[in-house]
Parts: structure tokens; sequence; C-alpha cells
């Protein structure tokens, strides 16, 4: 496939690895900020043919992660609601709430549907005109534009029958918020690629230089997360502290306007609680007035539960680059995919999660609990859904 | 986060007044709304994510950064930008092996 | 310049917290009252009601095996014996058909055992108002796969039930076939330095049915890689006339996919795996639907496929058989097994990197991230 086999090749991997090794004179901490980069690192195993002193931690960009648990259970309450039909992208569909997760709300009889795009719930309301359809609008800034294009779509075309359930959030707040950390230990940064295509990076500009820290907008396949770790380390390694752009034949300076427009048009920016970090001011996006009766939280009464994240869960660390899932004592026993404990692992993009599908066969640093997690999960363990919509079983499996 | 696609432009037309389009991605083809990019011309890549095109990829800068990175291990010194080269064009030089125009903005 | 509030403090009293040995918390589980669609997905929930309510139901040395057949013997016959149940929609896709799926699934489940499948029987659950039409043109699949096989229908049911309450048709069938003496094939075979070989391209089954579904429909080429398995399987066995105990284990690589079967015979036999991911076979078309999809086509379920654990010494000859083959043609050898990590599998990756492969990994579910 064009644009994406040639990213993954290993010759040009292996001349971007040598010349980190030429450049790189003393050890230095990077952080991925999006969960797509940590799946693609995990995934390729790209940390390992790092050189030694190139540590790469994961960030908190991982919608599904960060989504507080609040609003799952808000969405779980609508889920449940007699006529209404839920969509919502798969990433969501097994987060657990504080009662079971949308899998179990239709195992109940609920009505709830993947959608790929956020368009298809129109034509689900159209279909379905006795039924109140609700979308479960989360994201970055990269899904905005077309979250944002349900919503402007829905009131042109004057459907009455849907509404949003928006959980959005911004990528700068969440940066400055670990660069202000007291103990923080990022140098540089890999940007995230798909985000700045929609909002360009002139955002990041002022985090750079205000922190001092390199920022290389960075793409996805290991190619350019390689080549990003590279330009982000001759920064470092040059004394330098700007905002580049690796991911050039993708995105520029400015990103995509006519997105930016739409998404100012039905989106206001407020303050939004991180599951794992807590309460960022003006961190995320909400429904603008004029859209009040797309709102799903508005239209269903849907209170405030008080939640409490397991005590054990070191996620919100995990979120800033403090520790590493192998840190954790109930990494890959306790807490693992099937049974998360926390934000880090109940998203397939997650660190913990993609720790625990690729890296775990890696010694993990004072790692004796390497044959723990190798002789694999525990006994209750839940299998996760198979693609066919209906399975056909075979009993002696 | 982000999990967005290259394909190929291989129709475009109108739909309730929605600029959209056919794309390819290796042998398949899916609708993607072209709202976002509308001027794209069938041919053209565009980079999808859940429906929608958010970028058109610029295949010159794809060649010439690739191209690049081929060479890497030919490149026997590197060039800093200069503080004036940086002040000059307000926007951040780019490492050697990215050297020249073609920069996109 | 916005600043985390409040939640510092009490971040940092939970990192001091975690490193109390847990145990000491009382952590909810997460238990399940009710069947979900994941219990019938072939992954962990479905090991899980094995093992939590029909094993110990049901206990046996057969059954204990959990192979995809049991092995019993009757006298001086050792028979192979396997039921399935087909619930697939859309009942007719490209590439095949509910009935196709139901003849061809039984009489692989039979052949990775060595078996000559020889007779099955199919029992029919019909939703009222089904097209009478469409039962025939599943029947007459039916008919043409069990000729393609060599099998004979002996025996069948037919049960209606109210409309809503089955989805147009559901099959379930049982398959008998004979292992001839020489013949010992099972996952406890495995070895360290077995060749795992892969009998072709993966994921066409599991993407074409994705690619009919609601919401996610793509159009493609792709079509169900649905066959009968036991000739393919007859050839590799025919590679050597005499001592043909170099294959150790068969398995075909349905639900949950590749690396799911892989996890299975590693567990079963407490041996570890290595693949490379540059030698698995991967049609265009199902690499691009999955890449737009996020789905990960060693996930993805296959209908005409096999993997094959072969003594090293034979598996280049196994192979040029297999290649011989009309369902052998793309055959390739993708790893081998190996002492080291015992019940893990590990694969080299495209970019020259190691990652573990382990069984169903997280959603395979379209995903946004």
């Amino acid at each position: 496939m064009k644009y994406l086999d040639e990213y993954r090749n290993g010759d040009i991997a292996a001349k971007i690895v040598a010349e980190m090794r030429r450049v790189q004179t003393r050890p230095w901490v990077l952080m991925e900020v999006c969960g797509g980069q940590t799946h693609s690192i995990v995934k390729n195993g790209l940390d390992h043919l790092l050189p030694e002193g190139v540590e790469l931690v994961h960030g908190p960009g991982c919608p599904v992660c960060v989504t507080p648990l609040e609003m799952i259970d808000k969405a779980h309450a609508i889920a449940r609601s007699p006529d209404v039909i839920f969509c919502s992208f798969g990433d969501m569909l097994r987060v657990p709430g504080s009662d079971g997760d949308l899998f179990s709300i239709k195992s109940m009889g609920g009505d709830v549907r993947i959608v790929y795009s956020p368009l298809d719930c129109l034509k689900i309301a159209r279909a379905n005109p006795e039924n109140q359809v609700v979308f479960f609008a989360i994201g970055f800034e990269t899904t905005a534009p077309a979250n944002a294009m349900l919503a402007w779509r829905a009131r042109e075309e004057k459907v009455t029958n849907l509404s949003l359930l928006v959980s959005h959030v911004l990528v700068p707040p969440a940066l400055e918020a670990i660069l202000s950390a007291p103990n923080n230990r990022v140098q540089g940064f890999l940007g995230p690629g798909h985000v700045c295509a929609v909002m360009g990076y002139n955002e990041y500009e002022p985090i750079s230089s205000r922190y001092h820290v390199p920022i290389v907008i960075t793409g996805f396949e290991p190619i350019d997360i390689l080549e990003g770790t590279l330009m982000t380390i001759k920064q470092l390694e040059q004394g330098r502290a700007t905002v580049e752009n690796q991911y050039s034949r993708i995105l520029d300076r400015r990103g995509n306007l006519p997105a930016q427009q739409l998404i100012a048009k039905v989106f206001e920016v407020g303050d939004r609680k991180w599951r794992g970090i807590g309460s960022i001011p003006m961190s995320g996006y909400h429904l603008r007035d004029e859209f009040l009766r797309y709102d799903a939280e508005k239209i269903f009464d849907v209170a405030e539960i008080a939640t409490q994240e397991p005590k054990i869960c070191i996620s919100g660390e995990i979120l800033r680059g403090l520790r590493k899932p192998h840190d954790c004592p109930a990494f890959g026993t306790l807490c693992n995919p099937q049974h998360p404990l926390g934000a880090t692992m109940v998203s397939a993009e997650g660190a913990c999660a993609a720790y625990y599908a690729y890296g775990r066969h890696l010694n993990p640093p004072g790692g004796d609990n390497l044959h723990q997690i190798a002789a694999g999960p525990s006994e209750r363990e839940a299998a996760v859904q198979s693609p066919e919509e209906r399975v056909y079983s075979h009993a002696n499996r | 986060m982000c999990l967005a696609i290259p394909g190929k432009v291989v129709d475009t037309y109108d739909q309730r007044g929605l600029r959209m389009a056919k794309v390819e991605f290796g042998g398949i083809v899916r609708e993607a709304c072209l709202e976002y990019v509308p001027e794209t011309q069938i041919g053209e890549y565009v980079l999808v994510h859940v429906g929608f095109a958010i970028s058109r990829i610029d295949e010159a800068e794809a060649e010439r950064t690739y191209q690049a990175l081929k060479e890497l291990d030919q490149l026997t010194e590197l060039e800093s930008p200069t503080v004036e080269e940086m002040a000059e064009t307000g926007e951040p030089a780019s490492p050697a092996w990215r050297n020249g125009g073609g920069l996109r903005e | 310049m916005p600043t985390v509030e409040d939640d510092w403090t009490k971040d940092e009293k939970i990192g001091a917290e975690s490193l109390t040995p847990f145990g000491s918390c009382p952590i909810p589980i997460f238990d399940h009252k009710r069947i979900l669609l994941g219990h019938g997905s072939g992954g962990k929930l479905t090991a899980d009601l094995i093992d939590k309510i029909f094993l110990p139901s049901f206990r046996n040395s057969a059954l204990e095996k959990r192979d995809d057949q049991a092995v019993v013997t009757i006298g001086k016959a050792r028979l192979a014996f396997t039921t399935d149940s087909f619930v697939v929609t859309p009942i007719f896709f490209p590439g095949g058909d509910i009935g196709r799926l139901a003849i061809h699934g039984t009489v692989n489940d039979l052949a990775m055992s060595g078996a000559r499948p020889l007779y099955l029987s199919a029992a029919f659950i019909l939703e009222e108002g089904l097209a009478i039409e469409d039962l025939r043109r599943v029947v007459e699949s039916m008919r043409a796969a069990a000729a393609e096989a060599s099998v004979q229908l002996v025996t069948g049911d037919t049960k209606v039930v109210n409309r809503g309450k089955g989805d147009q048709i559901f099959i379930t069938t049982t398959g008998i076939g004979v292992i001839d003496d020489n013949i010992n094939i099972s996952a406890d075979r495995a070895r360290p330095g077995d060749k795992i070989i892969l009998s072709g391209y993966i994921g066409d089954h599991g993407m074409t049915i994705m690619s009919q579904r609601e919401g996610l429909e793509f159009e493609s080429a792709i079509e169900s890689d649905c066959a009968a398995l036991h000739g393919l399987v007859a050839v590799m066995i025919a590679t050597r006339s005499s001592a043909n105990d170099f294959i150790h284990t068969l398995r075909d690589p349905t639900r949950g996919g590749v690396a799911t079967t892989l996890n299975e015979i590693a567990k079963h036999a407490n041996v570890g795996m290595v693949v490379d991911e540059r030698k698995i076979p991967v049609r265009e078309s199902v690499k691009g639907a999955c890449e737009v999809l996020g789905l990960d086509p060693l996930y993805v379920a296959n209908e005409g496929k096999l993997l094959a654990l072969i003594a090293p010494e034979m598996a280049g000859d196994v192979l040029a058989q297999m290649r011989g083959h009309r369902l052998g043609r793309d055959a390739a050898i993708i790893g081998e097994v190996v002492e080291s990590h015992p019940g893990m599998v590990l694969m080299k990756t495209e970019i020259g990197g190691t990652r573990v492969l382990d069984v169903m990994f997280g959603e395979q579910l379209p995903r946004i991230c």
C-alpha cells in the first residue's frame, strides 16, 4: 500500500538508528504523545531498536484512556434507556464503567451499535424515526471535524431524534500539564501527527519556547517515529528547542482551515476532567449553545456519579510519563486487558495494554514477575469480540 | 490515537450537498467525506480518519523526504541551522537531510 | 497557563500506596452473569465458559484434550468425531454461504487429526419466514461441498422456530472420520525445532464477512477462502510413504486467526514459538481493509487454511508437496517452535523488532485510535 509500506522498511530503519547512535552523546527522555504512536512503537518493537540512553515514555494521547469514569457511566446510563440506539466507535465498547460495559448492556437488550463514521448516525436516525439516536463523540482534535460535521448536518437537515454525548479533549493543555509538573522527566516530544493535520502546529510553538523543549510533529509508521526521534535527539544534542515537522507529507503549520472553521462553529473550548490526571482547565470541547438540542448530556437525565479508581492503579503516573507499566505490581497479573484496573490498560492504545500485548516478553527492570506474566492471564478472563457480527461456535474449543 | 490511513481518490461526487469520494486502500474501496479537502482531484492521495479525508498527501514532499532518508548514511557532516537562518525564515530550519526547498510551509 | 489542580497530591499518595502488596485492596471482579457475544468468539471468554460450565459436567479424557475433534477408539478402529454449529450472518457471502461453511468446517475439524472424513449429519433450525428458495440454495451448496469433500450426509433433522427467534438459518453438524494406524497428529506432539507452515493467504474469510457488515461495508474483490482441507492433508501425509510421523500438529486457524491458534498449540504443548512477519502471506486487499478498520490480519478468521508443525528435516519436502496442491500454492514456512519462553509466541516484525503475539489482542473491533 502506497505511503504505508515504504514506511515499514527495515533497511531505512537501520540507517536512522545508526544515525541516532552517531549523534547521541548522552541519555535523553522523550515522550510520544499519541496512543497510536505508542501502539506503533510497541507493536513494531521500536523502543528496543533505539540506542541505549534514548528512552521513550508514553504520553496521555489516548482518548479512550482519558475519558473520565463519570462520562463512561453517563454513556452507559443513556445506552440503557429504552428506545435509545447508542452508537459508538469500536474502541469504547469494552471500557468498563462502574457497572458493566456497553457489551453487557447490549446483552441485556440495549441497542448498541458500532459505527465507523459519525455520519452513519444520520442514516440510523433517518431509518429509525421512533428512536433516539445518541452518538458517543469522543476523541482528540483529529476526530473533532468528523464529530462537528455530524452535529452540523443534523441541524441542517433538521434531524430531531439525534444527539451527541461529547467528551473531546485537547493535546496542548495536556502537554503543559505534563511539563509544569514538578517531577517531569520529559525533555522532548514526538508531537501528535494527526491532531496537527487538523489543527496545525502553531499552538506548540509557545509551549516549546516557554519550557525550552523540542517538539517534533511526528507520524505513526515506524519510519516516521524513528525519524521524529532522530530529529528530536539532534535538537537536544544541539541545545535547540523548536517545533519541527517530520510529517511534512501530510501537514503544514496552519493545518486544515475548513476543518478548524467548522470545529469553531460547533464546539467551544472548556474545562475537562482527564481520567488518571484530573481536571485540566480549557482542555476540551463542548457543544456550543446553538447546538443545545443536540447535546445528549442536556437531553438525558444523567446525574453525576461519584467514582473512585482502584487505589493500586498508577495510570496517572504512567500517563504523565513518570512510571512504566512494569513498575506497577498489578501489571499483567491482577490488571490486564481483560480485567483492567485503570485508564492505561482499558484501551488498546494505552501504554499498559500495549506493553501487555506486545512487550511483556522483555525483561522489565528488576522484573522477576516475568514468569508470572509469561504464564499467562488468570482464569477469570474475558475474551474479546471477534470481527464477525455473528460467530459460529466450535463446541470443543 | 487517530488511526488515519492514506488512500487514493478514485471517484468524487455530491451526496445530499456534501462532497464525497470513493477512496481506494490497497485494493478495497470505501466512501469518505471530502468536505475538508474539497479541491482534491481523482488520482490524488488523501489521509482518511473515521470516514473523513483530513489532509491531502503532498507527493513531491513525500518523495523528497523519503529519498533523503535513503541517503542518510551518505551524509558525512551535519549542518546545524544558524540562528540567522532561523530568524530570516521565521520557520524552524530542517535538519541537514531535509535541506533545501520544498519544505512545506 | 493551565495547571493540574488538586489531584496532584492525591496521585502522589496513590503512587505511594501502590507499593503495598496487592490483595489488601478489595477490587471488584468483573464477573459475567449473562452470555455475551464474546463467549462465542473462540477466545478467552469461550475457554472460560468451557472451564466453568461444560467441563465440570461432562468430564472425560477425550473432552479434556480440548482438540477440535475427539479421537475415540471403537474396537480396532480409531475414529475422529466432531460437532459444530454455524450461525454466520449474512447467510450468503462472496466465496460461500452458511451451508458450504458447515460442510467444510466439519470436514476440516476431522482432517486436522489426520482422519479421512466419511460421514456427516446436519440439523437445521429454520426461522419462520425464511424463503424456501434460500433454503434450496443453501442445501444445494451443501450437496456440492459434500461431493467435493467425498463425504456423505447420512442423517439430518429440521426444526422451525418463531419469527425473530432464529437468524434465518442455524446449522449444526457432526462428522465422523477414520484415522489410519500410523497417523498420530495432535497438539501435544509439537517439539522445539519443528517448522511452522502456513498453507496460504490469511484473513480472507473474516474480512469478507466484515465487508458485508452494516456501516463497515467496503467494495472489494475479497472472497471467503472456505474450502475442505483433507485433500491437502492427504498429500502432506504422502510426502513420505513410510514413517509418516513427521507431521506433528495440524490446526485450522478459524476464529481468532493464526495468532490465537498458534498460542493454543504453544500453551497446550508448553513450547515457545517464533514467527517472521515478513513470511506471512496477506493479500493487498485484506491488508487494506484491516488497515482502514484498525484490525490485525493475524487475528482474523480463515476457513480454508491450515497451520502445520513439521519435523524440521521434512519441512522442505512437505512444503513442496503443499505447493503442488490447489489449496497450498502459497504455502510458506513462517516460523519455528523453540524451547525458550514456553507458552509464548513471539514475532519478528517487518521493521526488525520483536513483539509478543498474544491471544486475540485487545479489541478486534474497528477502532479510531
